[in-house]
């Protein structure tokens, strides 16, 4: 006849060590929470720089990114080397509010919203940039406004990087717009607007 | 034949079993409580982070637009996080001599990203997308919360399958015209039913609950 009380103490174990395991699975979170593949910014040991996105080599040109030739003036806002007068496409409705869009997101903190040089940034101390609405800026050629936006210019640092080229013509006919704003005269509006505006004066 | 079993054996093995049922049960709904404290879910953790970045200074206070630092968010499955140049078009003139903005400036110095700790991130078996979302009017502040007033940024959801399908089953509770998407202050209209549905058309927005949508 065996003694009863060491099969149940074995039985508890045995429950004890089984719960254990239910519990350490919840726990776990490897398999294919961390697949071995490079997510957008993460981190590398193979490479020295410890970045796992790389840059593309020195000179690399982005296909149909030839800056020569017809394709000068659409990405470097330039003709033989100089500041383009033109644009290198037409303006429509849609163009001049993607560019205020834009304008307002990457601009507007120093620039302010309609070109002062009154921005939130320059509020809190960074150095107040010209008004886009001064006499040099409203004669400088479109391919300068293009320039200054890819490459920066004095305590401005560059925006290429973040406004492609499309965009920045948008930005450089906005620009435009708002310069024009301020110089326009009531008999510019077509009939309709002039109505509208001056309501029942007339 | 004698008894093999003594009679109180009787009491251990009721006890034993229903006892057993009475554990496992607890056990369950103490992990299930426990699966849903911030300290698993990591909800309104803030993360310690090698610069002490304010999204509540910069873009509530300074009212930076998101996309000045997460330029990529509507083009790519990817926000983007802003590279050390881009701090630097305001700090290269804007408290210069700041101890807490070192790291900063070492990391443009040296050319050295700074590594900013995660704060959002799906397991690596689910296909996440910024631009969809964006496109069809879900915004920013549905999935990230007030990101406008933390302080130290922190983790407004889950993340869970649940939550996800909890919109994909029903957009239209979540919806916003597109140009309130990066408006980091919005609020839902009273009737936000009626204008995620009239949305939901518009913007011919699917409901996808596929597995292969999210797992692919
Ligand atoms: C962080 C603040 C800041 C932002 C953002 C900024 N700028 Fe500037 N910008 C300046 C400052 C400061 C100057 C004056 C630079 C100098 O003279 O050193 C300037 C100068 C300019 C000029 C005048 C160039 C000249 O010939 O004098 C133009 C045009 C201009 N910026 C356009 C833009 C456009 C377009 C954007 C948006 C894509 C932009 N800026 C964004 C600060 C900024
Ligand atoms: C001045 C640049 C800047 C602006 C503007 C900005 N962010 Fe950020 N954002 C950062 C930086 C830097 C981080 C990384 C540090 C951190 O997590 O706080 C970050 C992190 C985040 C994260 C967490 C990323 C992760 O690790 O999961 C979210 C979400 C986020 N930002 C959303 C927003 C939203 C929404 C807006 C607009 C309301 C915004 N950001 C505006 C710079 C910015
Ligand atoms: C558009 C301009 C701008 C950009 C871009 C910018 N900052 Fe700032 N930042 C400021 C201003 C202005 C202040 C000072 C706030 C004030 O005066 O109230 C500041 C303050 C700070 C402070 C200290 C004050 C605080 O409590 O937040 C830190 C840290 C900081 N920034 C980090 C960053 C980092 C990191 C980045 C890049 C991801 C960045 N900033 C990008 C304008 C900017
Ligand atoms: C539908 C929900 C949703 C919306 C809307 C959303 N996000 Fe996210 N965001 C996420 C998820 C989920 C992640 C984690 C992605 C991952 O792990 O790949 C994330 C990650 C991020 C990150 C970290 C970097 C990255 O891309 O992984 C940043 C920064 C961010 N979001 C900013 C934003 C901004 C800014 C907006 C608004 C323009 C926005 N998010 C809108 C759900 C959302
Ligand atoms: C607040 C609402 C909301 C939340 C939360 C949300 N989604 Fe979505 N998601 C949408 C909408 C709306 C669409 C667009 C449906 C369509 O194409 O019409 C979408 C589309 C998608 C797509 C399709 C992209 C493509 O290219 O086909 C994926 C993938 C996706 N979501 C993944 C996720 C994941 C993963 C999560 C959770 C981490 C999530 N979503 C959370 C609303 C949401
Ligand atoms: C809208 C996006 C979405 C859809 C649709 C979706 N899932 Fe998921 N699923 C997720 C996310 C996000 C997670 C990760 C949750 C987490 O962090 O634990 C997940 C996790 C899972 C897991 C858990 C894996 C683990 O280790 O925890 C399984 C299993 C799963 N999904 C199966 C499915 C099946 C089956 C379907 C179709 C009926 C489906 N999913 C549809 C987004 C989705």
């Amino acid at each position: 006849m065996s003694n009863p009380q060491p099969r149940m103490a074995f039985r508890g174990a045995r429950v004890l060590a089984g719960l254990a395991l239910l519990l350490a699975c919840a726990g776990c979170r490897q398999d294919m929470h961390v697949q071995p593949r490079y997510n957008p910014y993460d981190p590398t040991d193979f490479f020295e720089d410890g970045q796992s996105a790389r840059l593309p080599v020195e000179g690399t040109v982005p296909r149909g990114d030839l800056k020569l030739g017809p394709n000068e003036l659409f990405y470097t806002g330039k003709v033989d080397g100089q500041a383009s007068e033109s644009f290198p496409f037409p303006v429509t409705r849609e163009i001049l509010d993607r560019g205020r869009e834009r304008f307002n997101i990457y601009c507007s903190p120093c620039h302010g919203f309609s070109g002062d040089g009154d921005g939130m940034i320059v509020q809190r101390g960074f150095r107040r940039p010209p008004s886009l609405h001064e006499d040099r800026l409203r004669n400088a050629p479109a391919g300068h406004f293009f320039d200054v936006i890819t490459n920066g210019m004095g305590v401005m640092y560059p925006y290429g990087y973040r406004v492609a080229p499309p965009d920045r013509w948008a930005i450089v006919y906005y620009i435009r717009a708002l310069q024009l704003s301020r110089q326009a005269s009531i008999n510019d509006l077509p009939d309709a607007e002039q109505k509208k505006l001056l309501g029942g004066t007339r | 034949m004698a008894q093999i079993f003594h009679h109180s054996t009787n009491t251990i093995a009721r006890v034993s079993i229903y006892g057993a049922v009475i554990i496992v049960g607890l056990l369950g709904f103490a992990l299930n409580v426990v699966n849903q404290t911030s300290y698993v879910t990591e909800v309104h953790n803030a993360r310690p982070q090698p610069v002490p970045f304010s999204h509540k200074h910069h873009a509530g206070e300074l009212g930076l637009d998101c996309r000045y630092c997460h330029s990529s968010v509507e083009v790519s499955s990817s926000a983007g996080m802003p590279p050390t140049q881009t701090c630097m078009t305001c700090h290269s003139q804007i408290w210069t001599n700041a101890e807490m903005l070192e790291p900063v400036r070492a990391s443009y110095r040296d050319s050295k990203p700074i590594s900013w700790t995660r704060v959002n991130a799906v397991p690596d078996f689910v296909y996440f997308n910024h631009s969809i979302h964006l496109a069809k009017g879900v915004g920013c502040t549905t999935c990230h919360g007030p990101v406008a007033e933390m302080n130290i940024t922190w983790r407004a959801e889950t993340l869970y399958m649940r939550w996800c399908l909890d919109c994909h089953t029903a957009p239209e509770k979540y919806l916003r015209p597109r140009s309130e998407v990066f408006n980091a202050y919005y609020q839902p209209p009273k009737d936000q039913l009626a204008l995620g549905e009239k949305l939901m058309k518009e913007y011919k927005v699917q409901k996808l609950t596929a597995c292969t949508t999210c797992h692919r």
